[in-house]
């Protein structure tokens, strides 16, 4: 499904389908994902959302305040992508014996620790049976929900709770996962990375094309948060901005096999601009760490030609 | 008319799912309930049903799906054993406190490390605190009539709780033995169409299930689950006497075998109740020796006044474990019965064995030691051990 | 869908008979009734007169708290906003202006 016009006025005046009143933090990029991509719901179709344990889950259904005005599940932390498979089929079935009329859509959303790590075999078995459900991950680079420890999709260097910069460590050891490439490993029908845009218009119409595209769907959206990352709440679409001119962040596509490179930026930024914001880098501009600076953009400069090629 | 058959309890808990048509099953492959999924997929591949077949990739992915297909609306069940029932552990507790009516049939084998395909009770016993009604069954006979009855329990709206069906890895699951089964009509007409109240894909509701509860709901949530389990002693009984009505064939919450004089009794769970049954005939008919037994087919709710009561009159009980917990004392068996019988000020004195684990065989000859050594105990009123094995090699010469 | 606030029917005093079972909530967006504006330390001051509609401070509400009819935006939902300040940081027209305190 390819819609061509993104009306933004028309867009955002959609009903809302995530309620307030939900305990995340001031200025979370989680609900700010949330928020949009099941905007990209017609406002027909009903949905069942779906939940890993994580910040989200914990703060937007606190008994008995429930922020979702469609059907929700949460289950546990491991197992999203399984319980949707679960919730995906029964839908089907009931539909078959005539038991329910209503189309439904399946969401559900997952922390970078839920599916990079302890829910990753979940989620490659859900993709690889090909639920027609999407799978968004709300990657904000750590265990925010615990009190910002590592995930595998921490960015090196990354100053965490358990990588803690030190007199002999320089934070986070090794690179982050490339989730949405192993995803797209899948042969999904369709694969998305996005962030926030000042219109939005990327990530509405990568979650309208992974809700409409018949099969299973995933999405990594990065979705800063201010708290482990350390900076100013009000800044995150500068954050966001950042991330993507200096190609730390790429938004590109994968439809059927086929990459597509969404963005590239005129002017590809020093990482640095990325990086000085941002507390949890902040031992990085320490002299005597210029090196670890010079590593970092060696690897963006080498995923980024890497992508450039897959799109190509 | 009933059907005779020579089924496997693994066959007989396949065939009982043809005769449900459950919507949804999630299953993974582990020895020795692997059987089940297979059958079912071939029903499947027959087009005998139309449950849907979920691949899962783990058993933690299949009690996941099952959890969320239920949660949807659909009757959903999976099947599993030993170290798969382990995997599962988390979503166990997740099942039984969103009140979901699962039905899992549990083939009991013993728990790693070291592996060990063979039966004992190490895996169900293990998650008898997750909130999921045991049944277990001593024959095939029982394991199919169990499945049936489980779903009736499971779906009362005063238990919405999940059920695992029990039975003995390669003891009965592998095991083929006359069985009589039920006409398809009346499986179905007594497992009637699953209408839930509640579910995800209601038309006219929105359901959000699984919130995150702070320490003032947690307890009476808590409180709520119990209520459900003591509510199911009374509709497990109702089943039952409408099985019964059905079939022919009497359920309660255990079974009592030449237990009306008994003055030595055994309690025990699972197909060696057989054997112990055969001991018994052997012991009153040479002896002379006042022998019984009680099989337990339902360990959660446990049967706890009934089982005082039972018990009450006899000298000296054996109970039996197939499955360890490490308390170094009783086992989880041994461990409640003692409880039931101290509540009740129960006098007789009893024994708690450890036998049958990873499989090892318990013969009529361990039986009758068994019962020779309650006389013993009931003479002098001297227990020297929390527990003694059956079939134990030792190098001191304290076990039996 | 039931009537009142959700609070009303359950809350942290409610008996053990009065929870639902398994936890679950059979209606939609009962967060309504939970004010997080109560958070506050800082407020978004919505200046009509600046406000050219371009709703380009809309999406970026983690909160919801911006409401949009027929393509206009109306004013904060103090009921929820809790002040994190980043729809100030994107208008373009200065119409959003932050206030110390609730």
């Amino acid at each position: 499904m390819e819609k061509t016009t993104y009306n933004f006025k028309e867009v955002m005046s959609k009903p809302e389908r995530l309620a307030p009143g939900h305990r995340m933090c001031a200025g979370c990029g989680g609900t700010i994902t949330v928020r949009t991509v099941l905007r990209a719901l017609e406002e027909g179709d009903r949905a069942v959302i779906g939940n890993a344990t994580g910040c989200l889950e914990v703060s937007s259904f606190m008994y008995p305040y429930t922020a979702y005005e469609d059907s929700y599940i949460h289950n546990a932390f491991e197992n999203a992508g399984a319980t949707l498979s679960g919730v995906e089929t029964a839908y089907h079935v009931l539909k078959k014996k005539g038991k329910i009329k209503d189309n439904f859509k399946f969401i559900t959303f997952g922390g970078d620790g839920g599916t990079y790590d302890i829910g990753f075999q979940s989620l490659s078995g859900a993709m690889e049976r090909g639920h027609d459900m999407v799978y968004v991950c709300y990657d904000n680079g750590a265990y925010m929900n615990t009190g910002t420890q590592r995930s595998s999709a921490t960015p090196q260097y990354a100053d965490t709770t358990t990588t803690p910069a030190g007199k002999v460590s320089a934070g986070k050891v090794q690179v982050r996962k490339d989730l949405a490439a192993i995803m797209a490993e899948h042969h999904i029908p369709y694969v998305g990375q996005s962030t926030f845009t000042s219109n939005f218009k990327d990530l509405y119409t990568k979650a309208q094309k992974a809700i409409y595209t018949p099969g299973a769907a995933f999405l990594n959206v990065m979705s800063p948060c201010p708290r482990g990352w350390g900076y100013e709440p009000g800044e995150i679409m500068n954050i966001c901005r950042l991330a993507v001119d200096t190609c730390y962040w790429p938004m590109f596509e994968v439809i059927e096999g086929r990459w597509i490179l969404n963005y590239e930026p005129k002017n590809k930024l020093p990482i640095e601009e990325f990086l000085r914001p941002q507390r949890r880098f902040r031992h990085l501009f320490k002299s005597g760490n210029e090196e670890l600076i010079g590593k970092f953009q060696e690897e963006i400069d080498r995923q980024w030609e890497n992508l450039r090629n897959k799109c190509s | 008319m009933a059907i005779r058959e020579r089924l496997s309890g693994n066959e007989a808990v396949a065939y009982a799912i043809r005769q449900v048509n459950p919507d949804v099953m999630p299953a993974f492959p582990i020895t020795p309930s692997t059987e089940i999924p297979q059958y079912v997929a071939n029903y499947i591949a027959n087009g005998e049903i139309d449950t849907e077949f979920i691949h899962v990739e783990s058993e933690h992915s299949a009690m996941s799906a099952t959890v969320g297909a239920s949660a949807a609306g659909a009757r959903a069940v999976t099947a599993t054993s030993s170290c798969g029932l382990a995997l599962m552990w988390e979503e166990l507790y997740v099942a039984a406190s969103n009140r979901l009516p699962i039905v899992l049939a549990l083939v009991n084998r013993a728990l790693s490390g070291p592996i060990n395909i063979n039966a004992d009770h190490s895996d169900s016993m293990g998650a008898r605190d997750s909130g999921w009604i045991q049944i277990y069954a001593e024959s095939n006979q029982e394991v199919y009539d169990n499945y049936i009855q489980a779903f009736p329990i499971a779906e009362d709206s005063r238990v919405h709780l999940p059920v695992m069906v029990c039975q003995d890895g390669f003891i009965t699951s592998h095991g083929v033995e006359n069985i009589l089964l039920i006409e398809d009509d009346k499986v179905k007409g007594f497992v009637g169409a699953y209408e839930p109240e509640h579910y995800l894909l209601n038309g006219t509701e929105r359901m959000a299930v699984g919130p995150y509860a702070v320490s003032n709901y947690y307890m009476e949530t808590k409180r709520a689950q119990r209520q459900a389990m003591i509510n199911a002693r009374e509709v497990i009984l109702e089943v039952a006497r409408k099985f019964e009505e059905m079939t022919g064939r009497r359920y309660g919450f255990f079974e009592e075998y030449r237990m009306e004089d008994a003055e030595y009794a055994v309690v025990i769970i699972g197909s060696a109740a057989g054997t112990c049954k055969a001991a018994i005939d052997e012991i009153r008919d040479t002896t002379g020796k006042k022998a019984g037994l009680i099989k337990i087919r339902v360990f959660r709710p446990f049967p706890e006044e009934e089982i005082a009561e039972a018990l009450s009159r006899v000298k000296a009980v054996a109970v039996m474990d197939r499955s360890e917990m490490f308390s170094a004392a009783s086992g989880p068996l041994g461990a409640e019965v003692r409880a039931a019988m101290y509540q009740a000020h129960g006098t007789a004195d009893v024994v708690n064995y450890f036998y049958g684990l990873g499989g090892r065989d318990i013969t009529v000859s361990d039986f009758k030691a068994v019962y020779d050594r309650l006389e013993a105990i009931a003479g002098t009123h001297v227990v020297t051990d929390m527990y003694e094995y059956i079939g134990l090699r030792s190098a001191q010469s304290e076990e039996v | 869908m039931a009537n009142g606030k959700i609070y009303d029917r359950i809350n942290e005093q409610s008996p053990w008979q009065d929870i639902t079972e398994g936890n679950k909530i059979f209606e939609a967006a009962t967060s309504k009734d939970f004010c997080t504006g109560e958070w506050r330390t800082a407020t978004p001051v919505w200046s009509q007169e600046k406000c050219k509609q371009c709703l380009l401070c809309t999406p970026v509400c983690p909160d919801s708290s911006i409401p949009v009819t027929a393509g206009k935006r109306e004013d904060f939902d103090y009921d929820h906003c809790k002040g994190c300040g980043i729809c100030a940081r994107v208008c373009p027209f200065g119409a959003i202006s932050m206030r110390e305190g609730k």
